[in-house]
């Protein structure tokens, strides 16, 4: 065999780098780029058709990057290929609008739902995958890697080296990819100081820091006011907390967004000390700082917290529980979106969340109709993962329960916990979820299913609990999803029969099966019934934003 | 808003210990119950005047599994809505019914 004559070039990511930072350095701009310089680096370093990673969650958001990105020239800078987690900011969808961008691969897009299902019926945006955090955390590492990623810090030094502050979120993971796969790291920062509290992400992994006009924006997404609890919440915790946490002595857990799980948090220094519970449920989460878990940690409750990002106005406060939050050496908190996807997913015994509709296979979607919204992270929670091998007396009742005594697996407990009508009288229970419809619009291969009924194995409803681990058949789970459906159309056409023999086999319990009397669901069981409540648990540490203060 | 009137069978309620009892708050997503003693020992008369339109059935359905799992006979119901979903109905009648028979908790 004869070598190869011409010997390829095994270095044209490297050689693509360099040519870009020469560009920029043709331009005269060096490691620190002034604010109203930012245009021109974008222009000297992206190229038509580069796959761009623009960070932004659901909480933090490098929003002056992206603002300037969509600024640009889209005769210069043309269907790039956005990778990033979450649609949240205007300037994300201008990208498309404008011409600058082309395709996108995301997780979650919120409240710009709307505007994309209209770019999409529009054919003016590709829409490539809409995956789980960690589906495409993955994919930057295997087929997804940014040429160019525009990141958020908090702080950045003369080297360089970034300080990210308590809202960590996926900044670590994006520098990762794209810093070692020869792409280009410009991030965003807040301030520029002589010496960092700590080093998050090192300088030879960035290529250009630029302080931005304005902090980056952070939305207050994990906060809820107590005041806006209802009693029929108070009556789902209880029976969430007495037919599920204390039965299978669930320590492990990660707790969806909303009011439901708010209830629950809430209801732990009160009705939960009251069962004798403290230090046998809940005591080490996979959860970001909700200000309605203070009382439940003031109150020993909890021992360990590991969050995704921060939330506005906890850091005093997680500061000064240093043993509870993870937190640098400096004392601020580190957040890490990849890492705590990973510990909801294998390390919990259990997710509990709510949805938008549920179908009587027991799917769930957050999906309507006008809108793509995407998963964000909860079928990462929300999911049984089959690559789990440890053993947990949770996950073993579960598994048993589920396969009989001799199981070769235990179970995650997956509970959907909603009221079976929303607001304006719109049935969560149906026949067939919009997701469907919404497929056929965007032309999809699936339906944007957020947990998949088989992935389910408890539904609380104010109707009682069904424990689909129970169920033999899938009429058995039909009717006991039916059964706990209370009187939207679904629920009314139960076979009643058949649903009565469900709850003396104890798929199905009501409040009274449990020993709870609903007249007992009261707000004042409530650790904390407003906002100034939980200021108060706090000794004064949680600092809210200023929407949630009426004092 | 709409009236509607309801005429349920139920076995007689216990002695009341109030004579009227009202109980929850008119504001959106709830409901206000004012409950009194009814003319007839084994029936519950219920009117409901409720901002949402064309929900007759599912009013129908909820008060029928109220006045089966519980003794409401004897008692008159008037019922001001603002939009609750069934689930607060179900647990204001029930809040309703106790605090007229045994006095404010």
């Amino acid at each position: 065999m004869n070598a190869p004559q011409t010997s390829p070039a095994w270095d044209q990511l490297r050689q693509g780098r360099n040519r870009r930072l020469a560009r920029a350095a043709s331009q005269g701009l060096g490691r620190q780029v002034p604010a109203g310089k930012i245009i021109s680096l974008l222009e000297a370093v992206i190229e038509p058709g580069d796959r761009v990673c623009l960070e932004g969650n659901n909480q933090k958001q490098a929003d002056f990057l992206s603002e300037s990105l969509a600024d640009c020239n889209p005769e210069v800078i043309h269907d790039l290929h956005m990778v990033q987690s979450v649609l949240a900011l205007p300037s994300h969808v201008d990208l498309f609008e404008r011409g600058l961008a082309r395709k996108l691969d995301f997780s979650f897009s919120g409240p710009q739902g709307a505007r994309l299902a209209r770019l999409v019926q529009e054919q003016r945006i590709e829409i490539g995958a809409i995956h789980t955090y960690l589906e495409l955390f993955g994919r930057y590492f295997v087929d997804l890697t940014p040429k160019v990623c525009l990141v958020a810090a908090q702080a950045a030094d003369a080297a360089g080296n970034l300080y990210l502050g308590p809202n960590t979120e996926d900044t670590p993971v994006i520098v990762e990819a794209t810093a070692f796969k020869g792409g280009i790291v410009i991030a965003q920062v807040n301030e520029m100081v002589d010496k960092l509290p700590r080093v998050d992400v090192p300088a030879d992994w960035v290529n250009f820091t630029v302080q931005a006009p304005k902090p980056n924006y952070i939305e207050p997404l994990f906060t809820r006011d107590p005041a806006q609890i209802t009693e029929v919440q108070v009556l789902m915790a209880m029976m969430a907390i007495k037919g599920i946490y204390a039965e299978y002595g669930i320590t492990r857990l990660n707790h969806g967004i909303g009011f439901d799980t708010a209830a629950i948090e809430l209801l732990l220094p009160t009705y939960g000390t009251a069962l004798g519970l403290k230090g046998k449920i809940c005591t080490h989460w996979a959860l970001n700082p909700h200000p309605t878990l203070i009382p439940a940690i003031e109150s020993g409750f909890v021992e360990s917290v590991h969050s995704f990002g921060s939330e506005v106005g906890m850091d005093a406060y997680i500061a000064a529980r240093s043993d509870v939050f993870f937190t640098g050496a400096d004392g601020s908190m580190r957040s890490n979106r990849a890492f705590s996807q990973t510990a909801g997913l294998y390390a919990c015994d259990m997710f509990i969340g709510s949805t938008l509709q549920m179908d009587m296979a027991g799917n769930s979607s957050t999906a309507t109709l006008g809108r793509i919204t995407g998963f964000g992270g909860a079928p990462n929670m929300g999911s049984d993962p089959h690559g789990r091998r440890h053993a947990s007396p949770a996950w073993l009742k579960a598994g048993r329960e589920a396969g009989g005594p001799n199981a070769v697996r235990g179970r995650k407990l997956v509970v959907q916990m909603v009221e079976t009508f929303r607001e304006h009288m719109a049935p969560v229970f149906v026949e067939d979820l919009d997701a469907w419809k919404l497929k056929d619009m965007m032309g999809a291969e699936l339906p944007p299913i957020m947990i998949y009924g088989d992935d389910v194995s408890h539904i609380v409803t104010e109707e009682g609990i069904a424990n689909l681990l129970l169920c033999r058949s899938a009429e058995e789970r039909e009717q006991a999803i039916r059964g706990v459906a209370g009187f939207t159309p679904v629920g009314r056409a139960r076979d009643r029969r058949m649903v009565e023999n469900l709850r003396d086999r104890g798929v199905i319990r009501r409040a009274e099966d449990l020993g709870i009397d609903p007249r007992d669901a009261s707000r004042d069981l409530l650790a904390a019934r407003s906002v100034k409540d939980l200021v108060r648990w706090s000794g004064g540490l949680y600092a809210p934003p200023a929407r949630f203060r009426n004092w | 808003m709409e009236t509607l009137n309801f005429r349920l069978e139920s076995a007689p309620a216990e002695r009341a210990a109030s004579a009227s009892v009202l109980c929850g708050v008119v504001g959106s997503g709830n409901l206000e119950i004012l409950l009194r003693q009814g003319d007839e020992p084994k029936v519950c008369t219920v009117e409901v005047k409720t901002a949402a339109r064309g929900f007759g059935d599912t009013w129908q359905a909820v008060l029928d599994a109220f006045a089966a799992t519980h003794a409401a006979g004897g008692t008159h119901i008037a019922i001001n809505d603002m939009g609750a979903t069934p689930a607060v109905v179900s647990l204001r009648l029930a809040q309703t019914l106790s605090d007229y028979q045994r006095g404010r908790r």
